[in-house]
C-alpha cells in the first residue's frame, strides 16, 4: 500500500515539475521577447496557471482521498466556490504578510500581488486539492504529529519548502550586485519557486528513506 | 594641512584631538618665521598649539548654536585686516556647519548663513586688494569646506554629497582674461598642503602625497614653474621610497628620472639663451613630464594600504576568541538550575600548562618585538603591561583548556547513560538559532553591513510570524500525539539547514527551563483575552511596518521619502506638534500604570517639559503661538526635565536598595525596576528628535503587548525572551534612523541643556541617544523577568544569554575584519561597523553588570 502511494507521489510530482519547467519554455513559442526575468509578470501568470491546472487534474484523475460521501452537484458547487474564495483569501493574505515585511505600500502592487498570487499556487492549490476547504484538517496537518498519509507528508513537505524558498529569496535583495533579478519581487517568487520544485523532489524521496520510522494512524 | 590620506581611526582621535604631530605646512610656516593668527574652532589651537601668534577659540561641539560661533569670528576681521602685521591667517567659520547638524540642508537658514558668509569674503578681498597695492606680493586667499553635508546634514561618511568640498583660490597674481571661463575641476584635497606650501615658499610636508595644483603656478614663467614642480616630484619621489621597498619599479619613478633628465637639458638651453621658441617648446615638454609623474606618483602613494599592527590585531583576536569559547563552553553549566559559572583558573594539573605557554608567549613577544620594525601597540606598551596580556592570555587558554575536558567528560558520561535526544526543537528555536548564525553571517558582506536594519527588520518580523504560529498552534487544540513524529515540521528546515548538528552545544540554551513548561496554557484565558493573545502578532507587526517608514536609513534605499523626512520640513510643524504631543501622552498611558504615585506625577511633568523643551527650541509649536517666535537653547526646559529623570531614578535606586537592605519584599524591587526603566523613557523622551518619539511610543507598546500576551500565556523561557528582547533592541536601533554609519550618529542630542560643550556628559547623552533602543529593551527585560519570572535564577539566566548573544556576533566580526582589511570598503563600511559595535559592546558590558547586580540583590533578599 505504502510502496504504491509514494511511486504514484513521484508520479504526480514529476508532472508538477514538468509542467514548471514547461511554463517556462511553451511561452517563447507563442509571444514575443519572452523570458523570465524581464517579462517576469508574464512568466508568473503562466506559471501560476500551469501549476493550479496540473494539480486540479492530477486531483481528479489520483484521487488521494476518494471518501466523499455527499456527491451531489449541489455540494460539489458550493465546495468550489468555497475553495475559489479560500484561494482569494490566502492571496489577500500573503499580499499583507509582504506588506509588513517591507514590500512597498503603493508602489509596485500588481508585483506584490502576483507574488502573493503564485505563493498561494504553490501551496494553498495543493492544500484545497488534497483536504478541500475545511480550516480544521489543515490545522491538523500543519500541527506536529497530525499527518494521516503519504499525501498530507508530501504536502506538508512542499509547502513548507515553498515558504522557506520565499523565504531565503529576500536574501539577495540587499546586496549591491545589480543584477536585474535583484528586483523586488523577482528573487522571491524565484526562491519560492526553487522551493517548491524542491519540496516537490525531496518529498517522495524523504518519505521513501524514513518509510521505517512512518507511522501513519490511519493506514 | 599635513596632506596625507587619514586612517579611519582619527575618527575617534579627532573627537579629542591633540596636537598634530605630524609634519604640516602649519609647523612649516611658524618654522619659517611667518606670523600666524587664527579665528574660530578651537580644533585648530589644540591642533597646533603654540603656533598663533594671536587666536580665538571657539568650541565646536556645541552644535546648537549658530550665531555666536560666526561673530566670535568676524569681530575681529577689521581689527586685523587694518593691522596687517600677520602672514597667514585662518578663519574657520562653523555656523553653516552647524546649522547643517540640527535642521538640515534645505534649512531656511542657510541662505542667511550663506550670504553673511559672502559679505565676510567680500570683506576680505578688498582689504587684501588695498594692500596690495602698498606691498610688491600678491596675497592668496583661499577658500574651502572642511567637509560636504548628507542628505540629513551630518557628514562623515563617503557619499559623494559629503566628500565633494568647494575649493576657491582667489589672488591677483593668477592671470584671467575678461571672458576666459573656465569650469571647475575635481581635485584631491591632499593637494592643498603641496600648493599651499609651494605658494608660501615652505618645503612641502614631508608625508603630503598631494600634488600641486598647476593652474596657481601657470602665471610663473617658465623656470619657476619648472623648479616647484620638481621639488613636488623630489618629495614624492622620497615618501615612495620610504614606503615601497621596490620603488624602483614604480611607473611614476620612472616618469620622474625622465623628467629630472629632460629638465637638466632645459636648463642647459636656458642657460645657453637658446632661442625663446625652443626653450618654450621644450619647457612645455618638460612640464607636461613632470605633471604625469606627479600624478602617477600621488596616485600609486595615496593607494598605499595602512600599515596594520598585525601583531597586536593577532593578540587582541586571540583573547577575544578565548573569552568566546569559554562562554560557549561553560553554557550548560551557566544554564543549569544552580546557575554558577565557574572559571576553574587554580586547578593544578593545568599550572605546568599556564607556565609553560606564558614563557612560549614571552619568548614570541621579545622575539616579534626585536626584530620587527614598524612600529606595534605591544612592544610600546611597557614590560610589566605586556607582561599582564601574556598572563591574560595563557590564563585564559588554559581554562579553555580544563572548561574543554569537562565537557568532553561529561559528554562522554551523558552518551553512556542515554542516548536521550535534544530533538524537541521549535520552530522558535530553529529560527533564533538561524537568525543569530544567519546575522553573524552576513556581516561578511559590505552590502548587508551598510544595510543591517533590514536584516534585524526581516527577523523581527519572521519572530512575529513564528509567535503567531506558536500562538495558534497553542491556542486551536490539535490533537496530543507520539513523540517519535515530533520532528515532522521541521522535515523541510533540516534539509535547508545541513549544518546544524554540530551545533548542538548551543541547543542546551534552548531547552533552558522546558521542563517547567506547561502544556495547556491559553485554555485558561478568557474571551477578550484570548482575541488579544491572538492578534497582538498582528498588531506588533503592523508596528514594525509604520516604524520602518519612519526613517530611511542605510545605503541603497536612504534617498527615498519617509515620514521622518515629512515630518520635519518646516512645512509640516503642526502635524509633528500633534503627533509629538500626542506621543509623550501615550507614553504617559503606557508607563504610569506600575509606578509609585510621586513617580507618577514626575513622570507627567517630566513629558510636559519634553514638550516645552521641543517648543522652546523651536521644533514643535504650541497651539497659541505664532510661527515667528525666537528661538532659544531651551537650557531651562531641558534641566526641568533632568531633574525629574534624575528624580524617578533615584527613586528607582531608592526602592531597590530599601528591598536589598530591608528585604521589603517582591513588589518594592518590581516598582523599583519599573521606575529605573521609566527614567530612562523620559531620557530618551528628551533627547530623541521629536518625529522619533512615535519609536518611543511604539516600542512601549510592543513591549507592553509581548510581555502581557505573548511571553506571559504562553511561557517561553527566559533565554528566548532574552533573545527577543535583543533583536528587537537591535530592531529599534535601526528604526531611530540609526545606521553603520558615523553620519547618522545625532550629535544635537549631547547638548541637550548644557550652555558649553562639557565632554563627560554629552558623551554619555550622545551614546544614550544612540543606543537608546537596545538599552530600553534591555531595561524592560530586568524589570520584567524580575517581575514575572518564576524562578530565582532567571536574571543570572538572562544576564548569561544577553552576553553570549552579544559577544558572539563582535567576536565573530573582529576576526572577519582582521581577515578582510585589504578589502576595498574597509574604511568606508567595515571600520564605522566596528566602531559601533564596540559602543554596542561597552553598552551591553553595562547591561550585564547591572543584571548581575540585580541577581545579587535578588540572591540577598
Amino acid at each position: 500500500m505504502k510502496d504504491t502511494d509514494i511511486k504514484r507521489l513521484l508520479y504526480t510530482h514529476s508532472l508538477c515539475i514538468f509542467s514548471i519547467i514547461l511554463s517556462i519554455f511553451i511561452p517563447s513559442f507563442f509571444l514575443e521577447n519572452f523570458s523570465i526575468l524581464e517579462t517576469h509578470l508574464t512568466w508568473l501568470c503562466i506559471c501560476s496557471v500551469f501549476v493550479t491546472a496540473v494539480n486540479l487534474v492530477l486531483y481528479l484523475v489520483v484521487k488521494p482521498n476518494a471518501s466523499s460521501k455527499r456527491s451531489s452537484l449541489s455540494f460539489k458547487v458550493t465546495r468550489f466556490v468555497k475553495c475559489c474564495v479560500y484561494f482569494l483569501m490566502s492571496c489577500f493574505t500573503f499580499h499583507v504578510i509582504f506588506v509588513l515585511y517591507g514590500a512597498p505600500l503603493i508602489e509596485l502592487v500588481l508585483e506584490t500581488f502576483l507574488f502573493a498570487v503564485t505563493l498561494s499556487t504553490f501551496t494553498t492549490v495543493p492544500c484545497l486539492c488534497l483536504l478541500g476547504p475545511n480550516i480544521k484538517a489543515w490545522l491538523r496537518v500543519f500541527s506536529r504529529n497530525g499527518v494521516t498519509s503519504v499525501w498530507e507528508n508530501s504536502l506538508q513537505i512542499t509547502t513548507i519548502s515553498s515558504f522557506v524558498g520565499a523565504w531565503l529569496g529576500a536574501f539577495p535583495i540587499p546586496l549591491d550586485w545589480e543584477r536585474p533579478w535583484q528586483v523586488w519581487p523577482i528573487s522571491c517568487t524565484l526562491g519560492a519557486t526553487f522551493g517548491y520544485v524542491a519540496g516537490l523532489f525531496i518529498s517522495p524521496l524523504w518519505i521513501y528513506w524514513n518509510r521505517k520510522q512512518l507511522t501513519y494512524k490511519n493506514n | 594641512m599635513t596632506g596625507s590620506v587619514p586612517g579611519f581611526i582619527d575618527v575617534v582621535m579627532n573627537l579629542n584631538s591633540p596636537a598634530l604631530l605630524e609634519d604640516n605646512v602649519i609647523t612649516q610656516a611658524k618654522a619659517a618665521g611667518k606670523r600666524i593668527i587664527s579665528y574660530g574652532d578651537e580644533t585648530w589651537v589644540k591642533l597646533f598649539p603654540k603656533h598663533f601668534v594671536e587666536y580665538d577659540g571657539t568650541t565646536s561641539f556645541f552644535v546648537s548654536d549658530y550665531t555666536e560661533v560666526d561673530e566670535n569670528v568676524t569681530r575681529h576681521l577689521d581689527k586685523v585686516l587694518k593691522r596687517g602685521d600677520w602672514d597667514v591667517l585662518i578663519l574657520h567659520y562653523l555656523g553653516l556647519d552647524h546649522i547643517g547638524h540640527v535642521s538640515g540642508p534645505s534649512s531656511p537658514l542657510i541662505g542667511r548663513k550663506l550670504s553673511e558668509m559672502d559679505g565676510v569674503l567680500m570683506k576680505i578681498h578688498t582689504a587684501l586688494l588695498s594692500e596690495e597695492r602698498e606691498t610688491l606680493l600678491p596675497s592668496l586667499l583661499v577658500l574651502c569646506g572642511d567637509h560636504g553635508m548628507s542628505e540629513t546634514g551630518g557628514h562623515g561618511a563617503s557619499s559623494t554629497e559629503e566628500v565633494s568640498t568647494p575649493l576657491l583660490l582667489v589672488s591677483s597674481a593668477f592671470e584671467r582674461k575678461p571672458g576666459d571661463i573656465r569650469h571647475p575641476k575635481h581635485v584631491q584635497q591632499t593637494d592643498l598642503a603641496a600648493t599651499l606650501a609651494i605658494g608660501l615658499g615652505l618645503p612641502i610636508p614631508k608625508n603630503s602625497v598631494g600634488h600641486l595644483l598647476f593652474p596657481a603656478i601657470e602665471g610663473k614663467p617658465m623656470r619657476e614653474q619648472l623648479r616647484f614642480l620638481h621639488l613636488n616630484t623630489v618629495q614624492l619621489t622620497k615618501l615612495l621610497q620610504e614606503n615601497v621597498p621596490s620603488y624602483e619599479k614604480e611607473p611614476g619613478f620612472e616618469q620622474f628620472k625622465i623628467s629630472e633628465r629632460l629638465h637638466g637639458n632645459w636648463i642647459r638651453l636656458y642657460l645657453e639663451e637658446n632661442n625663446s621658441e625652443v626653450l618654450f617648446n621644450l619647457g612645455t615638454k618638460v612640464r607636461r613630464q613632470y605633471l604625469d609623474a606627479l600624478k602617477t606618483l600621488s596616485l600609486s602613494l595615496s593607494r598605499q594600504v595602512a600599515q596594520y599592527d598585525v601583531y597586536s590585531m593577532v593578540v587582541g583576536t586571540v583573547v577575544v576568541l578565548e573569552v568566546l569559547t569559554l562562554l560557549l563552553l561553560s553554557i550548560p553549566q551557566a544554564l543549569s538550575s544552580k546557575a554558577e559559572l565557574e572559571v576553574p583558573l587554580l586547578s593544578p594539573v593545568f599550572s605546568l600548562l599556564f607556565y609553560l605557554t606564558f614563557l612560549v608567549l614571552s619568548a614570541v613577544h621579545v622575539i616579534v618585538c626585536t626584530s620587527t620594525e614598524s612600529s606595534c601597540y605591544l612592544c610600546s606598551l611597557s614590560w610589566l603591561t605586556a607582561g599582564g596580556v601574556m598572563v591574560l592570555v595563557s590564563a585564559l587558554l588554559c581554562a579553555v583548556v580544563s572548561a574543554l575536558t569537562k565537557v568532553l567528560v561529561r559528554g562522554k558520561l551523558l552518551s553512556k547513560n542515554a542516548a536521550h535526544s535534544n530533538s524537541r526543537w521549535s520552530e522558535l528555536d530553529l529560527l533564533i538559532l538561524l537568525g543569530t548564525l544567519g546575522h553573524v553571517l552576513s556581516l561578511g558582506a559590505s552590502s548587508f553591513i551598510e544595510e543591517e536594519h533590514q536584516t534585524w527588520y526581516f527577523l523581527v518580523s519572521t519572530l512575529c510570524l513564528a509567535l503567531c504560529h506558536d500562538i495558534y498552534r497553542n491556542y486551536l487544540p490539535g490533537d496530543d500525539c507520539e513523540p517519535q513524529r515530533c520532528l515532522h515540521v521541521e522535515g523541510g528546515f533540516d534539509g535547508a539547514t545541513p549544518a546544524l548538528q554540530d551545533k548542538n552545544t548551543s541547543s542546551a540554551v534552548l531547552e533552558l527551563n522546558r521542563g517547567c513548561k506547561s502544556p495547556s496554557s491559553l485554555g485558561t484565558l478568557r474571551g477578550y483575552e484570548k482575541w488579544m493573545v491572538l492578534a497582538s502578532p498582528w498588531v506588533i507587526l503592523t508596528c514594525c511596518r509604520l516604524l520602518r517608514s519612519l526613517n530611511q536609513t542605510g545605503v541603497q534605499w536612504a534617498h527615498r521619502p519617509d515620514l521622518g523626512h515629512w515630518l520635519t520640513s518646516s512645512d509640516h510643524k503642526a502635524a509633528l506638534s500633534v503627533l509629538a504631543a500626542l506621543s509623550l501622552a501615550v507614553i504617559f498611558a503606557l508607563i504610569q500604570r506600575r509606578c509609585s504615585p510621586a513617580s507618577k506625577v514626575a513622570m507627567a511633568l517630566g513629558l510636559l517639559g519634553v514638550y516645552c523643551y521641543r517648543a522652546a527650541i523651536g521644533n514643535v509649536l504650541f497651539p497659541w503661538q505664532q510661527d515667528n517666535k525666537d528661538i532659544s537653547k531651551g537650557i531651562l526646559e531641558a534641566r526641568f526635565v533632568y531633574v525629574f529623570v534624575l528624580g524617578i531614578l533615584f527613586t528607582g535606586t531608592k526602592d531597590l536598595l530599601k528591598s536589598q537592605v530591608v528585604a521589603a519584599g517582591f513588589t518594592v524591587k518590581t516598582v523599583g525596576l519599573w521606575e529605573l526603566y521609566s527614567g530612562f523613557v523620559l531620557l530618551a523622551a528628551l533627547l530623541l528628535r521629536p518625529h522619533n518619539l512615535p519609536v518611543l511610543v511604539l516600542s512601549l507598546l510592543i513591549q507592553t503587548l509581548m510581555a502581557k500576551f505573548v511571553w506571559k500565556p504562553l511561557r517561553h523561557d527566559v533565554a528566548k525572551v532574552t533573545v527577543m528582547h535583543y533583536w528587537f533592541g537591535q530592531a529599534f536601533f535601526y528604526f531611530q534612523g540609526n545606521s553603520n554609519n558615523i553620519a547618522t550618529v545625532d550629535i544635537s542630542a549631547g547638548f541637550v541643556g548644557l550652555d558649553t560643550y562639557v565632554e563627560i556628559p554629552a558623551i554619555f547623552l550622545t551614546a544614550f541617544a544612540t543606543y537608546a533602543g537596545p538599552v530600553l529593551w534591555a531595561s524592560h527585560l530586568v524589570s520584567f523577568l524580575s517581575s514575572e519570572a518564576s524562578s530565582s535564577s532567571a536574571l543570572s539566566h538572562a544576564g548569561f544569554c544577553y552576553a553570549l548573544i552579544g559577544s558572539f556576533p563582535v567576536s565573530a566580526y573582529i576576526i572577519l575584519v582582521t581577515s578582510l582589511r585589504y578589502h576595498l570598503f574597509i574604511w568606508s563600511v567595515f571600520s564605522p561597523k566596528l566602531l559601533y559595535e564596540g559602543m554596542h559592546l561597552l553598552i551591553t558590558a553595562a547591561v550585564c553588570v547591572f543584571f548581575t547586580a540585580m541577581d545579587q540583590t535578588n540572591t540577598k533578599s
